[in-house]
């Protein structure tokens, strides 16, 4: 049972030393993707991703970007190519979070957020503080014994986040996770995950396909094309931190707006 | 109910007690309408007899079933606990069975191939020809009487549980799967809540399936049958031209059904209402 409960938390100059130092933690090697159908989803995807970046893949629908994070996550395996991690992960390294918040609706969140513990085996009691401290981070400690049904839209997402978190994954998959949400809820979720990320010491793959959002997240942008997928271009995202709503109105953000569109656009056209 | 806990419940201090108000309005006129209705037809039935004087042997006035209902209890009673018996054996064999036949079902493709479409043969062949068919190789009566009604109630459990058993969210099995969920796992914390509600929903129609079931078996039964089942004293009554007896068999036999679908639609209910949509009520 490797859970890593006492993977230290890492700091900000960890952080960039170990980017520096260490080798990447996923390579994808000329990955496809063929369906059974006979759709190529993706072609030729080289990408590594760094301990603790935030990379983005972005692109417009049928790209093949939540093909690529879902083999990432081993839920599809490629046709072409391989994927490799730099060291072994274990159940549990790697936490998913889809568009939808995908939560068992007959569970309360607590029972919701402890799923993952639960399908490892991990006792009802050794679980309870993970779940209690999951569910802090997102700021629902006082919901732990609501149903589903009883939160909001974006409440629900923070408990999908949670029981994504619960496990302590080195890696954080996630799938257009606000795409769904009101502008107001973004923003405010768009903020905490920065906080998360910032404060731990995972590695986050975010799919999406909104400018804005990516360029505030991210440290990396990968853009891909449609018809086959690949990528198209590779945008390092140097804006300092924190970033908060000062970033958003600043001038270097809407620069790397426009420079992330026309790359967007570009891949478009081609 | 379903209240969105992020909002503050910020409404007018009249607005609350106005809508329990409505809503307890609701529920009084939920029961006060149709007993209103019955009443209203009971009566016009009551003066239609005794104003065109017609025959008790043709229509009974309900005041002489009501008599007939008391009069012949002993008779009567015993009858219907046998009728409750066999739809209750035949409901919990349905519920083994098919069950039973959806997980086997969900667990391999082969089984669902070359079982399920006897099933449906079963289900679409009318019940009252086979019935004298088991009555002949069967050699008991109550358990011919019981499979009757076992094969007209097994159905809507077994197809209801098959869909609902492959009803699960598909990224909620990639969530299972993400985290090395084992089989069994999946099947307990993953098919089987989902399948819930869809078994409750065939449950409320076997239940009352089952009672049919139990009428139809010993009415082909007849005297071969068990002979005094609530069915059979129906057809007894029938012989002799005792009507309001028929009556007042029928009217415990619709009272059971009723009874049948409101003990399931609480068990439905009871398990559902904190999370399904079918249990909750709408604010409005």
């Amino acid at each position: 049972m490797s859970l890593a409960l006492a993977r230290a938390p890492i700091t900000a100059t960890d952080r960039a030393r170990g980017r520096a130092a260490d080798g990447p933690l996923v390579r994808l090697e000329a990955v496809g993707k063929t369906f059974a159908n006979g759709t190529v989803a993706l072609e030729g995807l080289d990408l590594a991703i760094g301990r603790h970046e935030f990379v983005s893949l972005l692109g417009p629908s049928g790209c093949g970007k939540s093909t690529a994070l879902r083999l990432i996550a081993g839920l599809a395996r490629p046709t072409r190519g391989r994927i490799r991690f730099e060291e072994r992960l274990e159940r549990g390294d790697v936490g998913f979070v889809f568009q939808e918040p995908t939560l068992m609706p007959w569970a309360t969140v607590h029972e919701n957020v402890r799923l993952p513990l639960r399908l490892q085996r991990i006792a009802r009691r050794t679980a309870e503080a993970p779940v209690r401290e999951a569910l802090a981070m997102v700021g629902l400690a006082e919901f732990a014994d609501a149903y589903p049904r009883e939160l909001s839209g974006g409440m629900k997402m923070r408990v999908s986040i949670a029981r994504a978190l619960v496990t302590r994954p080195a890696l954080l998959l996630m799938d257009e996770p606000f795409a769904a949400l009101d502008e107001i809820t973004r923003l405010k979720l768009n903020d905490d995950l920065l906080a998360l990320w910032r404060a731990q010491s995972w590695t986050v793959v975010f799919v999406t396909h909104s400018v804005y959002e990516s360029v505030y997240l991210s440290t990396r942008i990968v853009v891909m094309a449609a018809r086959p997928g690949r990528i198209v271009a590779d945008i390092p995202i140097d804006a300092p931190w924190p970033r908060d709503e000062n970033f958003r109105t600043s001038d270097l953000y809407n620069t790397l707006c426009r420079e992330v569109s026309a790359a967007l656009r570009r891949a478009m056209a081609s | 109910m379903a209240t969105t806990l992020e909002q503050p419940t910020t409404s007018l201090p009249g607005a609350a007690s106005e809508a329990g108000e409505t809503a307890a309005r609701e529920r009084v006129a939920r029961i006060l309408a149709p007993t209103a209705i019955a009443l209203l037809v009971l009566i016009a039935w009551e003066a239609l007899v005794r104003l065109q004087e017609i025959p008790h042997y043709i229509l009974p006035a309900p005041s002489l079933v009501a008599r007939e209902l008391v009069d012949s209890w002993p008779i009567l009673w015993p009858s219907l606990l046998i009728t409750v018996q066999i739809a209750t054996l035949a409901l919990l064999a349905a519920v083994v069975g098919g069950v039973g036949l959806a997980l086997l079902c969900s667990i391999s493709k082969w089984i669902e191939l070359s079982l399920f479409p006897y099933a449906v043969v079963l289900q679409v062949t009318p019940v009252v020809s086979i019935a004298p068919l088991i009555l002949i190789y069967v050699d008991e009566p109550l358990t011919a009487v019981v499979l009757c009604a076992w094969i007209v109630a097994f159905f809507p459990i077994l197809s209801n549980t098959m869909l609902g058993l492959a009803s699960a969210d598909h990224n909620l099995r990639d969530l299972f799967e993400l985290y090395g969920a084992k089989r069994w796992q999946q099947l307990l914390l993953l098919r089987l809540p989902t399948a819930l509600p869809y078994f409750l929903g065939g449950l409320r129609i076997a239940g009352g399936l089952s009672l049919i079931g139990a009428v139809v078996a010993e009415y082909v039964a007849g005297t071969a049958g068990t002979g005094t089942g609530l069915a059979f004293r129906v057809l007894e009554a029938q012989y002799r031209l005792n009507i309001p007896r028929m009556f007042a068999g029928l009217f415990l036999l619709a009272m059971t059904g009723v009874a049948i679908y409101l003990l399931f639609s609480a068990l439905s209910w009871l398990l559902l209402h904190r999370w399904h949509e079918s249990a909750l009520g709408r604010e409005r």
